[in-house]
């Protein structure tokens, strides 16, 4: 079994949610970025999605965009993200997943980038901007490595294309709570719902809800056969941090909730 | 299924979310666009509405002075002004077929833009157009036309204030509207299928051209040159002379202000490949993959992608493509307007220099045919800020 979906059942064992922060590399800044991914292991973190910067980040919305803006602004490279990870590795028990637009993983080179992730202890990518079909060479590399190349799923995907992404399909799933960007959003969509459930009937993987999620009040609507086993929190995490509060602080909350 | 690559370029690199309504509109290209109600309509929008044929001009004054026969395709005496229109009403009357009932797009100089909101108007569909907020400023009578078109313009913040930052915003808005809307794509890039339909709806101009040529010069040209943004008026002159080996393809990229290091719009030349905006092809981009800024003084040039198939040209040789510096390029302007009395685009005037340029790579006694992708008329406030250069040197290869 992959690291990423064992520390999503060992939280479901433990018969809670697991939980995922999203964060951009590098922000709110360089000195303050490896810190803050240290508070959000210590306050529970599973798995910590680091996000690469890009300069067309199509799939998010303005609070990861211009979190990308600035970190590009302030020289952060994929590069160094890799090197510097590889140095604190040890440090963290969460899995680690990096989240980026191709093209800067493409540029790196797929066999190098394959090499660095390994070298730096990356469990997997997530790549918002590779859809199935043109997934095949960088997902075959990464299954070498034994680094999972997480699907995302939406409100808008068949079942027939849900079944596409579950014939190879390690760590976990990212399904997509809504049709839109990145950016928190204060209820849970409708559609969310019967997302989660073909979700589940189609994957034998774990489940991670994300793109706005906010408070872990929105889950609480949805019934047992459609419950996440995971949350993804990115911009209202940002948003948090961004405001000068502690980043364990928003952890502690869906925390508090139980899962 | 249709390929979704040219050679080793091309490709549909966009979010899951994107996937289900591309799907759709490679089903509708395969179903209903070759059928015969939509072939007939579309066929009668583009002789009654936008006013094909457009002719094929010979410009006897500059064919003297050059030594061959130069044809101008005439784009530019399209209704709205270019070429955007044969794509815009071919995707908006593809997207009417199944079901949608708002266009988006995105527009840089708004030529596209203006094409899209009149589409949009002829055949009852709302419109929204994302435009730059910097071209929205140097833009601003194309932004007043597509507003009493109907159109809704919102000027975008993000990124570079550019053409690449709508295309982001389009592609953001359809992901959230799919369902009532098509993004109708400006341009011979971007995720397959939108190469291969925009050269489907443009290719009507190489098509009429190489029958015109036929007719009128009584042999092919020796040579087809259309400028290269991302493509889309290039591709479609080209299209159906793809056969024809003894027939040379030119396309011209946009080189910005010459000086080395300058920023330009010619990733053919000076780019490397990647993926922007949903394909894999040439690009501006730094070592680390981020996408470089584009200039030219022609918006609708200024873009750091291009269609994947002018890649694939480009390594196959059967097309090749040259660079026009922006001063040559308002050169050539000024020497249409005066030697024809035609006011060509900036963007038309790239191609057009690169052949006052560049003459004695062509053969004496020969056929040039120049795509004319668009009139000027909306390059006069450009064409006004930058003096009239008095001497008008040749740079490249002539005397």
């Amino acid at each position: 079994m992959n690291t990423l979906e064992r520390r999503i059942r060992d939280a479901q064992g433990q018969g809670r949610l697991a939980l995922v922060p999203f964060l951009t590399a590098g922000f709110p800044d360089g000195e303050s970025f490896w810190p803050i991914l240290m508070e959000l292991e210590e306050n529970g973190a599973d798995i910590i999605e680091i996000g690469i910067p890009f300069s067309d980040p199509v799939a998010d919305g303005p609070v990861v965009e211009e979190a990308s803006r600035r970190a590009l602004a302030d020289g952060v490279t994929l590069r160094a993200v890799l090197d510097e990870l590889r140095q604190r590795r040890s440090f963290f028990k969460a899995g680690i997943v990096l989240m980026g637009y191709l093209n800067p993983f493409l540029q790196h080179g797929y066999e190098r980038l394959v090499a660095d992730a390994s070298a730096a202890g990356v469990d997997g990518f997530i790549v918002p901007d590779m859809p199935y079909e043109e997934s095949g060479a960088f997902k075959a590399m990464l299954a070498e490595a034994g680094i999972a190349l997480i699907p995302l799923v939406g409100p808008n995907t068949p079942r027939k294309r849900m079944e596409l992404y579950a014939r190879d399909c390690e760590g976990y799933v990212y399904v997509v709570s809504v049709m839109g960007t990145t950016g928190e959003r204060a209820a849970l969509p409708p559609e969310a719902a019967a997302t989660l459930r073909l979700a589940h009937e189609v994957f034998d993987r774990p489940l991670a809800l994300g793109f706005g999620l906010k408070h872990p009040a929105q889950l609480a609507g949805l019934g047992p056969k459609e419950r996440p086993e995971a949350a993804v929190f990115g911009s209202a995490l940002l948003r948090h941090i961004d405001a000068g509060r502690p980043a364990g602080e928003f952890l502690q909350q869906w925390r508090a909730a139980g899962g | 299924m249709m390929d979704r690559y040219f050679g080793d370029y091309g490709g549909c690199f966009v979010p899951e979310l994107l996937m289900p309504p591309l799907l759709e509109v490679e089903r509708a290209m395969e179903e209903i666009l070759p059928g015969p109600a939509f072939q007939r309509d579309l066929g009668e929008l583009l002789a009654d509405y936008a006013g094909r044929p457009t002719p094929l001009t010979r410009c006897p004054t500059l064919s003297e002075e050059l030594g061959f026969t130069l044809w101008l395709k005439r784009e530019d005496l399209l209704h709205t002004g270019a070429h955007k229109i044969n794509n815009t009403l071919g995707q908006a009357l593809l997207a009417k077929r199944i079901g949608k009932t708002r266009l988006v797009a995105e527009t840089g100089a708004g030529q596209h833009g203006v094409a899209t909101a009149s589409a949009a108007a002829r055949l009852g569909m709302d419109c929204v157009i994302y435009m730059g907020a910097e071209d929205v400023q140097r833009q601003a009578s194309n932004v007043h036309r597509m507003e009493m078109l109907g159109a809704r313009v919102h000027a975008v913040e993000g990124g570079t204030r550019t053409l690449k930052d709508a295309i982001n915003a389009a592609l953001r808005d359809w992901i959230a509207t799919q369902a009532t809307t098509h993004y109708c794509f400006g341009t011979a890039a971007g995720p397959h299928p939108f190469p291969t339909l925009v050269r489907t709806f443009q290719a009507v101009i190489g098509r009429e051209a190489r029958q015109q040529c036929m007719k009128k010069a009584g042999c092919l040209p020796d040579a087809v040159v259309a400028c290269v943004g991302g493509g889309s008026n290039a591709i479609g002159a080209f299209h159906a002379f793809r056969e024809d080996a003894e027939v040379s393809l030119i396309g011209v990229e946009a080189a910005g202000t010459g000086e080395p290091g300058c920023f330009n719009s010619a990733p053919l030349n000076l780019g490397s490949p990647g993926v922007l905006h949903g394909a894999y092809s040439m690009l501006l981009q730094n070592a680390d993959g981020q996408i470089e800024p584009s200039h030219s003084v022609s918006a609708g040039l200024d873009y750091p992608g291009v269609g994947p198939e002018h890649s694939h040209l480009k390594a196959t040789g059967r097309a090749t493509y040259g660079m026009v510096r922006d001063a040559r390029a308002l050169a050539a302007f000024h020497r249409l307007c005066r030697a024809e009395g035609i006011v060509p685009a900036l963007e038309s005037s790239h191609a057009l220099a690169y052949v006052l340029d560049h003459a004695n790579r062509f053969p004496a006694e020969g056929h040039v045919l120049v795509c004319l992708s668009g009139r000027g008329d909306k390059d006069l406030g450009i064409v006004e800020s930058h003096p009239l250069p008095d001497d008008d040197n040749q740079e490249g290869d002539r005397p």
